[in-house]
């Protein structure tokens, strides 16, 4: 009975180890490296060229919530809630997240943003948001576009 | 009266019930559980499933810890009350990992921990597509008695729950199990469906089939302005399906148990997430009444905030 209860808690224990191994291999991108991908988020424009690679039907969408009063504070709510952790309260940037206030982002066209949101960019580390109803992603979209440029530039 | 986290001792512990002396300690782990708790920002906008998986994988770098506790009836034996906590970790956005320790109450009978499970859900696809696929991977290493029925499969039926614990938990389980996650979100509604296949490390067991099928729904689609707890948009309903589907010499419904099971989440401006579903066996060989509920958090930026602590970037 003991025996087999220390077996038991062995296992466990291995595998809370493993568990946390992968956890530390995880971190890498915070503890390793944290200060200059942040440096390189900010600077490194590559991370908006995945707006060029929406589909034209889906640039061409319009936004059915751009004139609905209240998308921009449902939007800003949601993104407090679901984008500012990366992309910061601002919108300005992030350790993990580029500037959605960049020039590149500010004239995408609505249909362009909710492509990238419901798609993500799963390679770069953002998640597909097509789990938020499709309202919601546009509420999203209103409240990025009512930000406008940032006043300093990000370099 | 020592008052520490002796999560060694809190693990022999729950074998038995635990004596009156001993709860402060628990207590303790729990406040500072709570209190490490509100040290993160975050916000859930969880499925309501509780064994179907949809194809949405935790966030980089976010932990989800979870509480799943599940009531269920037993012709034949005592009633049980099992439970598990479960720990998600987002590695990175196309891997999601997870450990669940599992235990379980049987009345008139003992509490007992019944063993672990490690599970990893990978994402192929980087994109959206018509259905997106997940593979998943399980070990898992459990005694007879673990009664969590987190999946159902093969010839599972309400008769294998029917034994003491004492002779339960001498059946030890090493176990392999695969599943191909399929899942589509259109206009709000998700439908989601799991394959599943298991097999058995130790002895010579076939492999083992079962499925899992759900749809769900938030009650509202648009967002509200303001913060709300009580706003439609943070409830979401469904059902979901779920039974085995015999083994390799003998794959079909003969012999298997089916449930069917309401689901509702309430996702909680205050980051918590609750579900609650009563599940109904369809046929004989399934418990009658399942009650399962479950409380989650998750804690954004986990992965960051303790990269910082081990001195990396600091904002």
């Amino acid at each position: 009975m003991t025996l087999t209860r220390t077996i038991k808690i062995t296992a466990i224990f291995r595998t809370a180890l493993l568990f946390i191994l992968i956890l530390a291999l995880s971190l890498p991108v915070p503890l390793i490296s944290a200060q200059k991908e942040s440096a390189a988020v900010q600077k490194d424009e590559s991370v908006y060229a995945e707006l060029a690679k929406a589909p034209k039907k889906a640039v061409a969408r319009r936004n059915p919530m751009e004139h609905d009063p209240e998308a921009v504070a449902a939007g800003g709510k949601l993104f407090d809630l679901h984008c500012a952790e990366c992309h910061g309260e601002t919108a300005e940037g992030g350790r993990k997240a580029p500037s959605l206030r960049a020039r590149e982002v500010q004239q995408a066209t609505p249909g362009t943003l909710f492509w990238i949101l419901t798609n993500g960019v799963v390679r770069r580390g953002m998640p597909v948001w097509s789990k938020l109803p499709e309202p919601q992603r546009w509420q999203i979209v209103t409240y990025l576009k009512s930000l406008g440029p940032a006043e300093k530039p990000s370099e | 009266m020592r008052l520490g986290c002796n999560w060694r001792r809190f693990v022999i512990d729950v074998t038995r019930i635990n004596p009156p002396h001993r709860r402060p300690g628990v207590l303790f782990c729990l406040s500072a559980l709570a209190l490490a708790a509100l040290a993160f920002s975050a916000q859930a906008q969880e499925s309501p499933y509780i064994i179907t998986y949809d194809h949405y994988l935790e966030e980089p770098g976010s932990l989800e810890v979870e509480y799943f506790s599940a009531f269920g009836t037993q012709r034949g034996g005592n009633d049980f009350h099992s439970f598990f906590a479960e720990f998600e970790y987002g590695a990175t956005a196309w891997w999601t990992t997870e450990l669940y320790l599992d235990g379980q109450t049987t009345f008139n009978d003992s509490t007992i921990f019944t063993g672990f499970r490690w599970e990893n859900r990978i994402r192929p696809l980087q994109r959206e597509h018509f259905i997106n696929p997940v593979l998943y991977f399980e070990y898992e290493h459990i005694s007879g008695a673990d009664k969590i029925l987190k999946e159902i499969e093969g010839h599972d039926g309400e008769a294998d729950a029917s034994e003491s614990n004492a002779l339960a938990r001498k059946e030890h389980k090493h176990e392999l199990e695969f599943k191909l996650l399929l899942s589509k979100t259109f206009k709000g509604w998700n439908i989601a469906e799991n394959t599943l296949a298991a097999k058995s490390i130790a002895g010579a067991n076939p492999w083992e089939f079962g499925y899992a099928i759900g749809a769900s729904r938030p009650l509202a689609l648009k967002a509200s302005a303001k913060r709300c707890s009580f706003c439609r948009e943070n409830f979401v309903a469904g059902l979901e399906m779920y039974g085995g589907l015999g083994d390799r010499h003998s794959f079909g419904l003969h012999d298997t148990s089916h449930y069917l099971a309401p689901v509702v989440a309430w996702n909680m401006p205050s980051n918590w997430t609750l579900r609650l579903s009563p599940g109904f066996g369809l046929n004989d060989n399934s418990h009658a009444f399942l009650l399962r509920w479950g409380v989650s958090r998750e804690f954004s930026g986990f992965g960051a905030t303790i990269g910082r602590m081990l001195g990396g970037h600091k904002q």
